[in-house]
């Protein structure tokens, strides 16, 4: 060990903690607009995680408290958690959860050596699997108008005896399932949109969950704990793709601002697509791979399989990161060609 | 008058610790009682010692004289006795020891005759010579010949020259005090620089925590006959590295593989100016030069200590305490550990175990204990934040290049520019896994060396290998060769000699006797040769083969030990 003698402050823990507290007003907005649920399948996500972490690391024969502190597994359990549906039964948060930090993480290597996303891998295993139990969205308050407590959240999670009428009383497909079931149903934009499910510029109480993400995004970037490069090339990749696709046909394609002010997509920009260990790490690399996970996401949704198409275009794109990478090296210092040389 | 500022990519904000040292006026260090001083203080070639054991020398006289260009010469920094000239421990990372020269001073302290020197009428290259010989080398930090670097080489001139003021690195303050105290010989030596550089442009960057100094060399530029624009610049660790004083002041950056000088540009130290302003106006060698003493002692402040004295003395000097966890040449961010005498183990280590001399590489010797420099958390995995890219003033991609070296791909390192990295240690410091990632450089660096050197010897020996093939092949078909022209002319002389003597209708008889002719002139042949017992061609040598022969057998041990042992070698490193 030798030269620097010196270090910053910063550390692992500290930028997951930073990650983990920018999530907590979009889990506040979530609690208030559609219900506790999420707390229960947060938790659970999380106990899970930080078990299954310390059996890894403890089977890898690594040490587990400084690797089990660095709360890396916490923030893979929050994204799984809060891109699954809030009212989805136990044993599908749980399969979610160790598929991630078991399968997708530590058989990889663990901590940085991890190809995927792992939250989004253990999103994309349970889409595949278990499609009918991922459509357990609890609908917004202000539209079901009826209110779950905690302990029944926790009733329906844990598969306790509820009534089928209270679940379908509470869940409602989501701004984005309605728009797919009511195209293939040959109803245009503009008659869907008439919906009470959709709000002013996305979807009804969905609308202030992005807005809350998008502000723990913000602090992100302002605490310098992100880079502004993945966030805004995704959200520009969204953006051009779904406005282009909009402005061919109105009728058949959702406008840009929908898709814009969707929660999966602030989630995704600001938290997802910014996993360093499996994003480009060059500064034009991280460009296109914000721009192309952005792109990929409207496409899936458009023309894909399944509801949302955040989790397979970040899959899609971590298989690119390292060709990206390599394609998209920054000239070093004094290296012919650089313009304020010449 | 403002001048236009250029923000170099990266750089750290450690904090400075500059007003712990800068508070004191300089103090002359007390003469030790002895001095060891290494004939290798400089890039380039040591110095050749030039005094035997014994032998009294005087302030200032030569003692180790300067080997080719690029290397300076040694200097007795005190009157005394030569007592030894041994290796002894170096200020090194290595802990290794080399050749050193070690004086037991007499008190007197007396100097040689000294003169200074007419530098406007002697010519340059005569002048550069002289400043190699009274052992100027660069006080920065990297000690490379100043003479060297005063040539305007081919294009005669070098338009802008750079006086870098910028001490960056946290805690070091001698440039500082030198600037605050003693600016107007820093300007003469700047004004000798200029006139041998045939510079236009005269820049002092000096960063902006250091407001004194700024006032102070103001203060003196304004007295001289010559424009010099002292710039304040930002303070942004590593921004008095040359290359990031230049990209700051003039927006230029040195291109790949080239000299500043290339594009018109030199940089020297500050105290590099003082100590050429001492060599010429006052006829002193570098005998001495500014330290600072600083970290865990008593009262930190900049001594005037000479060459060869030892460290343990300057930290007594400055008051040492109980709780000493290590010392450090130079600053927290690029210093260097210092071997401790004491065992590793048993008690802590003190001030007293700096066994190792000042030289003129030392700008600072830092004390650390374990309250200023906490042990580093544990290291974790890279997780590829890129923050060490971000603060990387190379602007390379340093979490690439710590993944190939790890992986012991050092081709890719090498691609990816691991010899552009200037180990600044931005990377290291801002790294939230607390990877030693300078330390993994260096490794990878001198991995590569030693890999080329293996090379360099693997190629010699089958160059040398495939040329003796074809050498025993050659002299295979000579001899062939003359040996079948040899027959031939044997036969066409028998031939001939038949003809004359027998008639040619008697041919069958003829050939018989032609035959058998030749039999009896072969056997003859053998039976002399036989007699005389032909000396070998390694016998009867003149005196001058004989030496030539010794030496290509010396060439080709050495060459055998160069392939045996390729790593032997570290002197390159």
């Amino acid at each position: 060990m030798t030269a620097p003698s010196l270090h910053g402050r910063d550390s692992v823990t500290r930028i997951m903690a930073w990650v983990l507290g920018a999530l907590v007003p979009g889990i506040a907005v979530y609690v208030w607009l559609f219900g506790p649920g999420i707390l229960v399948t947060l938790a659970l996500a999380t106990v899970t995680a930080v078990a299954a972490e310390a059996a890894m690391l403890k089977m890898r024969g690594y040490p587990v408290r400084p690797f089990l502190s660095d709360l890396s597994a916490v923030v893979t359990a929050w994204l799984l958690a809060l891109s699954l549906p809030a009212l989805a039964p136990w044993w599908l948060i749980v399969t979610g959860t160790l598929f991630a930090i078991v399968v997708a993480k530590h058989l990889y290597g663990g901590l940085g050596q991890n190809i995927f996303n792992p939250a989004m891998v253990g999103y994309a295993v349970l889409i595949i699997s278990f499609p009918v139990q991922m459509t357990h969205w609890p609908g917004p308050l202000e539209l079901t108008q009826t209110a779950l407590t905690l302990g029944q959240s926790a009733a329906i999670i844990f598969g306790g005896d509820v009534p089928r009428a209270t679940l379908d009383a509470v869940t409602m497909a989501t701004p984005l399932d309605t728009l797919r079931t009511g195209l293939l149903q040959q109803h245009t934009v503009d008659e869907i949109v008439r919906a009470p499910i959709f709000g002013h510029v996305g979807g009804t109480g969905f609308e202030w969950l992005a807005f809350a993400f998008w502000l723990g995004g913000l602090i992100l970037w302002a605490r310098r704990i992100i880079g502004w490069h993945v966030p805004m090339a995704f959200l520009l990749g969204v953006l051009l793709t779904a406005g282009c696709l909009h402005f061919y046909d109105t009728d058949r394609y959702g406008s840009a601002l929908f898709h814009f002010f969707a929660p999966s997509v602030a989630l995704a920009a600001f938290f997802i697509a910014t996993d360093p260990v499996s994003g480009a790490t060059t500064p034009r690399g991280k460009l296109v791979f914000g721009f192309g996970a952005g792109m990929l996401t409207i496409v899936i949704r458009t023309w894909g399989g399944f509801p949302d198409g955040v989790a397979f275009a970040i899959l899609l794109m971590n298989i690119c990161a390292p060709l990206i990478d390599q394609y998209t090296q920054p000239r070093v210092y004094g290296e012919a060609g650089r313009r304020r040389n010449t | 008058m403002s001048r236009e500022l250029f923000r170099f990519k990266g750089g750290v904000h450690p904090p400075d610790h500059k007003a712990e040292s800068s508070g004191r006026p300089i103090h002359a260090a007390p003469l030790p009682r002895q001095l060891t001083i290494p004939l290798r203080q400089h890039i380039g070639n040591p110095a050749k010692p030039v005094v035997k054991v014994g032998d009294h020398v005087r302030k200032g006289q030569l003692i180790g004289e300067a080997d080719g260009t690029i290397s300076a010469a040694v200097h007795a920094s005190s009157s005394g006795t030569v007592t030894a000239i041994e290796p002894r421990t170096l200020p090194h990372a290595s802990g290794l020891p080399d050749l050193c020269i070690v004086i037991d001073t007499d008190g007197r302290d007396e100097w040689v005759a000294r003169a200074p020197l007419d530098y406007r009428n002697l010519p340059p290259a005569e002048l550069r010579m002289t400043l190699r010989d009274m052992g100027l080398a660069g006080l920065g930090g990297a000690v490379f010949p100043s003479a060297v670097k005063l040539d305007p080489g081919a294009q005669g001139a070098c338009p802008t020259l750079i006086v870098n003021g910028g001490e960056c690195e946290p805690w070091i303050t001698c440039d500082d005090v030198l600037m605050r105290y003693r600016a107007d010989d820093i300007l003469r030596g700047v004004t000798v620089m200029r006139d041998l550089l045939g510079s236009t442009e005269i820049l002092v960057g000096i960063e902006d925590n250091k407001p004194e100094a700024i006032a102070a060399m103001r203060a003196a530029a304004a007295k001289l006959d010559y424009a010099v624009e002292v710039v304040p610049v930002p303070a942004v660790y590593p921004g008095g590295g040359a290359k990031q004083m230049i990209e700051t002041l003039t927006g230029k950056q040195v291109p790949t593989g080239r000299l500043s000088t290339d594009i018109g540009i030199q940089v020297f130290n500050v105290g590099t100016a003082y100590a050429l302003a001492r060599a010429v106006f006052h006829g002193e060698p570098m005998v001495s030069r500014l330290v600072t003493v600083t970290g865990h002692v008593l009262r930190p402040q900049n001594f005037e200590v000479l060459i060869g004295t030892p460290m343990r003395a300057l930290i007594e000097l400055a008051g040492d305490r109980d709780g000493v966890t290590g010392v450090l040449m130079g600053g927290p961010m690029m210093g260097v550990p210092m071997p401790l005498a004491a065992p590793a183990a048993e008690r802590a280590p003190r001030a007293e175990d700096a066994d190792v001399p000042v030289v003129k590489a030392t700008n600072c010797i830092l004390v650390q204990s374990r309250e200023l420099f906490p042990p580093p958390p544990p290291v974790l995995p890279c997780i590829r934040c890129t923050r060490c890219a971000d603060a990387c003033p190379a602007e390379l991609q340093p979490q690439d290049l710590y993944r190939f070296i790890k992986a012991g791909d050092f081709g890719r390192a090498q691609e990816y520019h691991l010899f552009d990295c200037i180990e600044c240690g931005c990377c290291s410091y801002v790294c939230p896994s607390h990877i030693p990632l300078v330390d993994y450089y260096r490794y990878g660096k001198s991995e590569i060396w030693a890999r080329e050197r293996e090379k360099r010897a693997a190629d010699l020996a089958r160059e040398r290998h495939e040329f003796r093939q074809f050498r025993l092949e050659r002299e295979k078909q000579e001899k062939a060769e003359k040996l079948a022209a040899k027959a031939a002319a044997k036969r066409a002389e028998l031939a001939a000699e038949a003809a004359a003597g027998t008639p040619p209708p008697a041919a069958a008889d003829g050939d018989a006797d032609a035959k058998k002719a030749l039999i009896a002139a072969a056997l003859a042949r053998a039976q002399a040769k036989k007699t005389q017992a032909a000396p070998k061609n390694t016998d009867d040598l003149s005196l001058g083969q004989q030496r030539e022969i010794e030496a290509i057998e010396a060439r080709r041990a050495k060459i055998r030990e160069l392939a045996r042992k390729p790593l032997a070698s570290e002197e390159d490193a």
